[in-house]
């Protein structure tokens, strides 16, 4: 590790802003949601106190906060802002219209259901119903990988084979609020890491007038389309080469996912976000009593990474493939789906069972877990039936 | 990165065509001819203007071009044949001709 | 020549930075107004334009076809008060931080249709004119969805015959009368709020523009821009419509200046309101008999409106 770290507890949303402070952004317009407010206070606060020279916008909406980002952001200016649930819904045409246009604005998305019924609590509803907008997604386990997503995020963005805008997602209140040890990089690297903000074209540049967010008839609108996927498609490079340089500065190592205990594992969650840490606790008292079960934990969700997944899983037996959110498809998750899919198309055939778990906040715990292995392993070993679609912690009558 | 808007057409490859669909460049319309839209022309009767402007603002398309203080000839290459400028001069120093042919050029003007 | 004829030729001398080959109908109205905004600008100016979804922008940067010199943003229907925000604030950023040379000023200036400003846009606009930006909003109103196809709007004239106000057996067109928006927009405190249209010399327009964009924080126009497809005239007619629309005291010509209310013009001879109306096929059902009611009525709305306009702009007199 080339710097000394800075040992310190703070939340993930004090992690972030701290992230922020060092990075400095020229522009943040948000507008207040919980339980990612306390990022646009603290900020607020850092500008009021002199800390950075970032201009805050408190726009009227979430809608109008991503359209602010949209502008500014084409205007030259390295934005950023912060939302969570029905906020991330009210800005969706606003995602769309920010990856369509090749802005790398960054948006730290602190993870919440979305109404109905309104409710303040962690699940995934949110970020997965904006999987489709062309937003690269980093997901979080705890306050260390979000701050340390944070900080790689615009040089993701802001490289010229990607130009896209990138969603830092971690789980609401039980990350965000969680006061946990952290290891913080000293100012000066982070800045050098991040680099200043030199776009090529942009508003507001002096005798070089450009055009944003044309009118396209129907021969532009499918090239441009496909211009887009490619970004995305080269993002997942640019997302290893950062995490390389990341790690040359911090020490930490960071992929597409982390692979736990999966060396020789014949059974496997596959998970994103704080859960995985229960999870992985889990997975160490059942390898203390000789079971062969390990941990997938997903961080990139958007490029996602198929092929590597594929890779991951081909020697496992079974996997329990668990999504923090309701499809209402009538199959399984948004997970579910893509894995299983991306399975298929890598021709790696393994029993997979899709869990849903933790909607609006429900509490999912190692008990959870040690049933969901033993299901599998009865699924494998004894070829019990058991429904390929279920929920976790559900109260129910059968 | 600056935009040549003639490479751009609908036969363009979509690795040639602009990030975001982004246009780095600006005015690029001019290059647009509007004029076949035309289905009356507008004619400039020079010897009775008096070049009191009136026709330049009202012109939706900006298709009346100045040369200074003065109003030059139709860019028929833009004019739509709308007939503002036809109905707001007071000199009766533009007619309007049924079809979208471009008058022939007088002498004089050149 | 007149005074009025040397300040027109000044006018003129501005660069066009609106270029021909945008697709905005023969005759639009609107794309006149557009024109005449831009010559408020200052030729040694950069400006960035921002634009609502819209008959303006769907034919003005229709790719790869931009008809504006300047910097150009559209972002979507409902924001363009917003997407100016964030480049406004962005050039406040940049300028701090030494990017942007001294020297080298840009203006921010954004349009939008009555659709786009007086419905789905007003909360964003509402948004930006309250924070304070450094900008113009000029909200070009055609009184309907004309891009849409002539829906109503909440700027559309009452009677007026549109395609979610069919005229018909059961319905005498827009129930409504139209919404005041300029005096909203007042009621917000701005520094400049302006209504005007096409007159015959530009003056009104021309000065109300310069004043809006050189005045420090946000100022709004609202600009009667005629649609010759969505109120059914003969589209050569524009001006006389206009001016027709000012007579009746259909649309004033007004300011709000640092909040105090100025009436820019009063007709020698107010016009009956039937006048205007009879101009355009939108209200061609009301000229039937038995439908003379209707056209008292709405004369009723106008006096109304006209003397509520003229007690704000005497009250402190």
């Amino acid at each position: 590790m080339s710097q000394e770290p800075i040992r310190e507890r703070m939340s993930g949303n004090e992690a972030v802003a701290e992230a922020i402070r060092q990075v400095n952004p020229d522009v943040m317009p948000a507008f207040p949601i919980t339980p990612s407010t306390e990022i646009p206070q603290m900020v607020s606060s850092f500008i009021a106190g002199g800390k950075v020279d970032t201009e805050f916008i408190p726009v009227e909406s979430e809608h109008s906060a991503m359209s602010a980002a949209i502008g500014s952001e084409s205007a030259g200016a390295r934005t950023m802002t912060a939302t969570s649930s029905a906020g991330l819904a009210l800005m969706w045409e606003e995602l769309l219209l920010a990856a369509s246009n090749r802005l790398p604005i960054v948006l730290t998305l602190v993870n919440r259901t979305l109404s109905g019924p309104i409710n303040i609590n962690c699940d995934h509803s949110d970020g997965m119903g904006a999987r489709d907008t062309g937003w690269i997604q980093i997901y979080a386990e705890n306050n260390q990988e979000v701050y340390d997503n944070y900080i790689q995020a615009f040089p993701i963005a802001e490289d010229a084979r990607v130009h896209l805008p990138v969603m830092i997602c971690q789980d609401g209140f039980i990350t965000s609020h969680a006061v946990e040890n952290i290891n913080l990089l000293p100012d000066q690297p982070v800045k050098d890491f991040v680099g200043t903000y030199e776009p090529e074209e942009f508003l507001l540049n002096p005798g070089k007038p450009i055009a944003v967010g044309p009118y396209s008839i129907s021969a532009y609108a499918m090239e441009a389309k496909r211009a887009q996927a490619e970004a995305m498609e080269n993002a997942a490079e640019v997302i290893l080469e950062v995490a390389k340089r990341f790690e040359e500065m911090s020490g930490r190592s960071y992929g597409f996912f982390e692979s736990y205990r999966m060396e020789d594992a014949d059974y496997c969650m596959l998970i994103m976000g704080s859960a995985a840490g229960t999870a992985k606790q889990a997975v160490d008292e059942m390898r203390e009593e000789g079971k062969k079960v390990g941990v997938l934990k997903l961080r990139v969700f958007r490029p996602f990474p198929e092929k590597q997944i594929a890779e991951a899983l081909k020697n496992c037996k079974a996997v329990a493939i668990m999504d923090r959110c309701e499809s209402y498809n009538g199959n399984c998750g948004p997970l579910g789906s893509e894995v299983t899919a991306g399975l298929y198309r890598n021709k790696v055939n393994l029993e997979a069972v899709c869990y849903t778990y933790g909607l609006a906040g429900r509490d999912f715990t190692t008990t959870h877990v040690k049933e969901i292995f033993g299901a599998l392993q009865s699924l494998v070993e004894e070829g019990k039936k058991i429904p390929h679609n279920q929920y976790i912690g559900l109260r129910t009558k059968k | 990165m600056r935009t040549d808007v003639k490479k751009i057409n609908e036969q363009t490859p979509y690795e040639d065509l602009t990030e975001g669909l982004m246009m780095f460049a600006g005015g690029t319309a001019k290059e647009f001819k509007t004029g076949e839209w035309r289905t009356n022309t507008p004619v400039f009767l020079q010897e009775k203007c008096r070049q009191c402007l009136l026709c330049v603002p009202v012109c939706p398309d900006g298709s009346i071009p100045m040369d200074g203080e003065k109003r030059l000839d139709f860019d028929y290459d833009h004019c739509k044949g709308c007939g503002i400028c036809y109905k707001n001069c007071p000199f009766g120093a533009i007619e309007m001709r049924e079809g979208c042919e471009v008058p022939a050029k007088e002498g004089k003007e050149a | 020549m007149s005074n009025g004829n040397y300040k027109l030729k000044a006018m003129l001398q501005q660069p066009e930075r609106l270029t021909p080959g945008h697709r905005m109908c023969a005759g639009c109205g609107a794309t006149i107004a557009i024109r005449a905004v831009l010559r408020g600008l200052h030729k040694e100016d950069h400006a960035v334009i921002g634009n609502a979804t819209g008959c303006l922008e769907v034919s003005s940067y229709m790719y790869p076809y931009t008809s504006w010199e300047d910097s150009y943003i559209h972002n979507a229907f409902e924001n363009a008060g917003a997407t100016l925000s964030g480049v406004e604030t962005a050039y406040k950023a940049l300028k701090k931080k030494g990017k942007l040379k001294e020297g080298e000023n840009y203006k921010f200036i954004t349009f939008g249709g009555d659709g786009g400003t007086y419905d789905i846009g007003l909360q964003s606009l509402s948004g930006a004119m309250e924070r304070g930006h450094d900008m113009v909003y000029v909200c070009y109103d055609n009184g309907a969805y004309m891009n849409t196809g002539i829906q109503r709007s909440s700027a559309t004239p009452m009677y007026a015959d549109t395609t979610t106000t069919p005229v018909g057996v059961n319905s005498d067109g827009k129930v409504q009368y139209r919404k005041d928006l300029a005096a909203i927009i007042a009621e917000h405190y701005v520094p400049y709020v302006a209504q005007t249209t096409l007159t015959r010399d530009f003056t009104d327009i021309h000065r109300k523009s310069e004043k809006a964009i050189y005045t420090k924080g946000p100022a709004f126009l609202n600009v009667c821009t005629p649609c010759p497809r969505g109120w059914r005239y003969p589209m050569e007619d524009v001006m006389e419509i206009c001016r027709l629309a000012v007579e009746t005291c259909y649309w004033p010509l007004f300011e709000v200046d640092e909040g105090k209310w100025i009436l820019n013009y009063t007709p020698k001879q107010k016009l009956p309101i039937e006048d205007f109306l009879r101009t355009q096929g939108r209200f061609a059902h009301l000229f039937k008999p038995g439908n003379e009611h209707l056209i008292e009525l709405f004369q009723q709305e106008v006096d109304k409106r006209w003397e509520d306009l003229q007690y704000r702009c005497n009250r402190e007199e």
